[in-house]
């Protein structure tokens, strides 16, 4: 098991008594996804693909493990991946609804 | 260190940053070669502000919001506190931004390096008060506009040069100091992993490009930082021992500081003259480099 801040289910309306009573909670504790900010996503072509890793180090969001799989629950698509790539094995496409 | 030595943990994930955030990379690079057993304390400033929003919480490990000048002395606080509790593989390690660090921490870092705790503080430095709305701080460079700073037609944003914190770390005798740069993670990591094995007081500054603030596309973050090493505006060094040395030296000649500026829109009205200030300045630190640290 890796250790990573996990999205948990959170109950709609919290009581009173549901928050800390001190400035402390559970760390990695994490409720919302990220997802909604973007308007680009990356996606690798394994093809061309090289597995350098440089997406997975340079990516401020962590959300390229290091076996390639894209989290797309918190990608920004801030496009950092796309253009540290060496090979262009990854681009940018729009968000479509 | 390369990307395959890292762990596959993720220690600070989920959080707020902006997109091409260069802080955010700064802390999980940082974090993922600490791993688990090191103590985050972090003041306010960007970090803290989106890694800490209730019941949103993004660091895998322990982690607190210091007071915004006490990042080093809660330090020092953690660190004693673990010792007493019989811990021995830890690190205290606080990540501050460039005001945090080189205005309003200033006090209590120079205390903690004056004696000497066992504490690792990076200061992860986007030069301005970014968080707050990119107003100018002591780590902001000659020229930068910032809401505090504008650019007009007399003067042309920042009035005053940057702060030489390296230099301010290592003049205390520090037991470990080096800049770095998100752009060149591996030299990075390798400070980290070093520092991670001296004991005493380490000192880390790393420039993290703001999109937001330096007026960037979000996937320009890292040619931005690697650009500020390769025209010799930041020198990637390190200090130990009462020794300066270059880990990565910038290949000579320098590239050339104007496209580092015209990338950006908080120097887009620097004038031809104030890019040949700001590069004459930049060689004549690099005189009292080579003669300093390479005895040239």
């Amino acid at each position: 098991m890796i250790i990573k801040p996990t999205l948990r289910d959170r109950p709609g309306a919290w009581a009173l008594s549901d928050y800390p009573e001190g400035t402390y909670w559970e760390a990695g504790y994490l409720t919302q996804k990220n997802a909604g900010w973007r308007s680009e996503r990356p996606v690798i072509d394994k093809e061309k693909c090289t597995g350098c890793l440089q997406c997975y180090l340079y990516c401020p969001d962590g959300t390229i493990d290091s076996d390639l799989n894209i989290d797309c629950d918190f990608c920004k698509g801030c496009g950092i991946c796309a253009k540290i790539c060496r090979v262009s094995a990854i681009r940018m496409e729009g968000e479509t609804r | 260190m390369n990307a395959r030595e890292l762990t596959k943990d993720e220690y600070f994930f989920g959080h707020k940053a902006c997109a091409g955030c260069g802080g955010a990379l700064a802390v999980r690079i940082a974090m993922k070669v600490l791993g688990k057993n090191a103590y985050a304390a972090l003041p306010a400033g960007c970090m803290s502000a989106v890694g800490f929003n209730f019941p949103q919480l993004c660091f895998a490990n322990n982690a607190i919001i210091s007071t915004f000048a006490g990042t080093a002395s809660m330090l020092t606080g953690i660190e004693a506190g673990l010792r007493a509790q019989g811990a021995t593989d830890f690190t205290a390690v606080g990540f501050a931004g460039d005001g945090g660090t080189a205005d309003i921490g200033i006090q209590a870092l120079s205390g903690a390096i004056d004696r000497g705790d066992d504490i690792l503080y990076i200061c992860y430095d986007n030069e301005a008060y970014m968080n707050t709305g990119v107003q100018k701080s002591g780590l902001s460079p000659f020229g930068a506009k910032t809401t505090t700073t504008p650019a007009g037609e007399r003067i042309r944003g920042n009035i005053r040069p940057k702060k030489r914190m390296f230099e301010i770390a290592a003049a205390h005798g520090i037991a470990y100091a080096a800049t770095a740069s998100v752009g060149y993670l591996n030299d990075y990591m390798d400070k980290i992993a070093k520092a991670k094995t001296i004991r005493g007081t380490k000192y880390i500054h790393v420039i993290a490009p703001c999109p937001v603030g330096w007026g960037t596309r979000t996937d320009e973050t890292i040619e931005l930082a690697r650009d500020i090493a390769d025209t010799g505006l930041w020198p990637l060094a390190e200090y130990e021992n009462g020794v300066f040395r270059l880990t990565k030296r910038a290949r000579e000649p320098f590239a050339d500081p104007q496209n580092y500026f015209k990338k950006q829109s908080r120097f887009r009205h620097l004038t031809a003259g104030d890019i040949a200030a700001i590069t004459a300045d930049r060689d004549l630190n690099w005189e009292k480099i080579k003669k300093e640290y390479e005895g040239s």
